[in-house]
């Protein structure tokens, strides 16, 4: 079992109450120590992603210090925080879109199954195969949404023939919630749905794939409560399947999808652990400000 | 505290004055707009004016007798004594049976100069196509020389002194008397568009210099449409931003402000000098003015691919394309009607440029139509400036003619352009 010791900051240490270590890890046994600014468990059993002491930064700027997160297969991990304190940055770590950003340095461990997603023989384009990414602006190719969906197996060589892409097609929109609205415009441009069938129509891109971990950057920022609650139903089921990790400023969502939620702020990570216990009862005053909406 | 009906008081006056604002730009911007409009109407209106004359051309018509004396030297039909009959001398003779009262030599020497060297020509033509015509007469229309198409066209006049005019009194009563009697007339020039250029106003054409033309654009397309966008893919997706880089932009923008003569130089110091290329080719054409038009390529590509919107990118990135595929699946289709605006644009520049050219030789007289890269050939522009130049008065319509030609192209091109923009660009 692994648990860690919480090693609190100690311009920190002052605010804190009583409950120093969270529920979970009273039952601790043996002693690990990996993150020394967060409290809560960062880790948990048989981790799909493991992330150690990563620092990101954006030419001289330290955007992400020292995180470590663990994210477990089959649950929805729920980033929150003030705007600017890192989420996109460390989100976009997780299948290295940072990459694409000049100025951008990563430093610390991320592994993928145990594999380190940095490593020289990582290949990015498998690893953005085994971890979709889904923005919070709903960005289709100008082409039709059949294209669309269909353009991700089709470059990673997933159907043997058009039929087993009609499928692939068909099911990834089943799944994402969209075919019933589009089964009959299949051909049209995917730039024409409106902005929530956009997003489900990327969530459907990016499930097509059959990656292992769907990251995703505030997706609902951008729509009305009935697309988002559509969304959120969409991330519950897709639950079952992969794991995903969501940015979102929406507490209420953040404990509607999430199973664990991670408190990030200035680029550290303040607090992570169970959802219900985050909403309930965090360990952190910082936590407690932003979630009861005492600034954020 | 203001109260409500001052500020509204206050309000009103600025809206006042900005209103006033307002309409005073508008009139500016209609007056530039009509000022433009004003002097391109002037322009075409000068060129239309002078230059719609080219389009006809002024034809006599002669009853031709082939006389076998004239047309084979030898007495024999074969092909060879026919290619060296005098058939000049034919059409003097049909001339002249039209003014028998038309007597000495000085006189017959006029009347003679009524009709275009390419009357021979023409009959040799009818004549090597059909060797039965020899002996027989027919009714045939034969170019007249450029001064009888000027007093034709009104531009040779009576009002004009003797002395100082092409052609004589007699010679314009001829010209009258056959007009009358509906024997000399202006018809369609097709030669214009069929020759090459001469030293002959009447037989001078622009089909060499639109040859030339095309083959110095063909080269300059093939080579700057995918250097310019390859340059401006790498450039914009690949390339990181580094000191390099930004010289590089720096100079591409320079480069694209260079006065073409230097260009110009440039190709005939390089392509010349150094590698041998012949002279007057379109092929070192094409070559200078690709120099020439590739900043523009690679400006207007780049811009057309910093308009693809970074989201599109992150999209294609993110399930997994490689940096190559996102270019060829996403960034290039986007932008590709916008790199084709920028190339017909830049090629219509091409098309325009005359200076450079003159530099490398394609200044050159040349009569024979080119008909490859490496042949001599001059351009439409250098066309223009070479009958500009010319002293014959005929060569002034052709200038103007050459000139409207040289638009129409334009037109087109920028027609294209701008019909690409619109069927092509994708909106998202
Ligand atoms: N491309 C970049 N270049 C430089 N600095 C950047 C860049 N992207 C982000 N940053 C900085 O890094 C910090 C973290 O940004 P990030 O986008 O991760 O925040 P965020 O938590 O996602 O905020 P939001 O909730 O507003 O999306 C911010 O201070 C931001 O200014
Ligand atoms: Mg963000």
């Amino acid at each position: 079992m692994v648990i860690e010791i919480e090693t609190l900051r100690p311009d920190l240490s002052g605010n804190l109450g009583e409950p120093m270590t969270a529920p979970e890890s009273l039952t601790a046994t043996d002693k690990t120590t990996v993150a020394h600014k967060t409290a809560g468990r960062v880790s948990v059993d048989d981790p799909i992603m493991s992330a150690r002491q990563v620092n990101v930064y954006y030419g001289d700027k330290h955007a992400i210090k020292d995180v470590s997160l663990d994210i477990a297969r089959n649950e929805v991990v729920a980033m929150i925080g003030p705007s600017g304190c890192g989420k996109s940055t460390f989100l976009r770590c997780l299948n290295r879109m940072n990459d694409t950003i000049e100025n951008c340095r990563v430093a610390g461990d991320i592994t993928l199954d145990g594999q380190d997603i940095y490593d020289r023989k990582q290949d990015v384009v498998q690893l953005r195969a085994r971890v979709g990414i889904v923005f919070q602006k709903p960005n289709p190719f100008p082409k039709s949404i059949y294209e669309n969906v269909a353009y991700g197996p089709r470059i990673h060589g997933l159907a043997a023939d058009r039929v087993e892409l009609d499928e692939l097609v068909q099911t990834s929109l089943q799944r994402a919630g969209l075919w019933e609205e589009v089964k009959d415009r299949l051909n049209q441009p995917g730039t024409g749905l409106s902005g929530g069938q956009q997003q489900r129509l990327c969530i459907a891109r990016t499930i097509a794939v059959n990656p292992e971990v769907i990251l995703m950057d505030e997706p609902c920022s951008a729509l009305d409560p009935i697309a988002s609650a559509k969304i959120e139903d969409l991330i519950d089921e897709l639950r079952g399947n992969y794991a995903i990790v969501i940015v979102t400023h929406n507490m209420q969502q953040a404990a509607r999808v999430s199973q664990r939620t991670a408190y990030f702020h200035l680029g550290d990570l303040i607090e992570v652990g169970p959802t219900d216990r985050i909403f309930t009862n965090p360990l952190q005053r910082l936590t407690e400000d932003y979630i009861t909406g005492r600034f954020g | 505290m203001r109260s409500a009906q001052q500020t509204m008081a206050l309000v009103e006056r600025s809206i006042k004055r900005r209103r006033r604002a307002e309409s005073r730009f508008r009139w500016y911007g209609r007056l530039a707009v009509f000022l433009g409009i004003f002097f391109v109407v002037v322009l075409f209106a000068n060129i239309i004016g002078k230059g719609y004359g080219s389009f006809r051309q002024s034809y006599i018509r002669l009853e031709v007798g082939y006389d076998p004396a004239l047309v084979e030297p030898d007495g024999s039909a074969s092909a060879q004594s026919l290619a060296q009959g005098d058939y000049q001398a034919v059409a003097r003779a049909a001339l002249r049976a039209l003014f028998p009262e038309v007597e000495g030599r000085a006189n017959l020497k006029q009347l003679d100069a009524l009709l275009s060297d390419d009357a021979g020509y023409a009959l040799q033509k009818r004549v090597t196509n059909d060797p039965g015509l020899v002996g027989k007469t027919e009714s045939v229309w034969v170019l007249a020389r450029d001064n009888t198409d000027m007093a034709m066209k009104g531009r040779i006049t009576r009002a004009e002194n003797e002395e100082g005019r092409p052609l004589s009194d007699r010679q314009l009563d001829w010209i009258e008397a056959l007009k009358a009697k509906g024997l000399l007339e202006l018809r369609f020039n097709s030669g214009f568009f069929t020759n090459g250029d001469s030293r002959e106003p009447e037989q001078a054409g622009i089909r060499g210099a639109v040859a030339g033309s095309l083959f110095t654009l063909l080269i300059t397309l093939l080579l700057s449409f995918p250097i310019g966008v390859a340059a401006a893919i790498y450039l914009e997706e690949f390339a990181k931003r580094s000191r390099w880089t930004d010289l590089i932009e720096v100079n591409i923008n320079n480069l694209a402000a260079v006065p073409s003569i230097v260009f110009g130089l440039l190709g005939l110091a390089v392509f010349i000098n150094i590698f041998g290329l012949p002279r007057s080719a379109p092929l070192v054409g094409g070559l200078v003015l690709t120099l020439m038009t590739l900043p523009t390529i690679i400006i207007a590509s780049r811009a057309a691919i910093k308009a693809v919107p970074p989201s599109i990118r992150e999209a294609a990135l993110g399930i997994g394309a490689s940096s190559m595929q996102v270019v060829t699946h996403h960034v290039l289709p986007l932008a590709l009607p916008g790199m084709l605006t920028g190339t017909i644009i830049g090629m219509a520049r091409a098309l325009g440029e005359t200076a450079p050219l003159l530099m490398i030789g394609m200044v050159a007289f040349v009569v024979n139509v080119p008909g490859g890269f490496t042949d001599p050939a001059t351009a439409l522009p250098v066309q223009v400036y070479l009958w500009a130049d010319s002293p014959e008065r005929a060569f002034v319509e052709r200038t103007s003619g050459a000139i409207m030609v040289l638009l129409a192209f334009l037109l087109v091109m920028n027609g294209a352009a701008v019909f690409l923009r619109q069927r092509l660009e994708r909106r998202w």
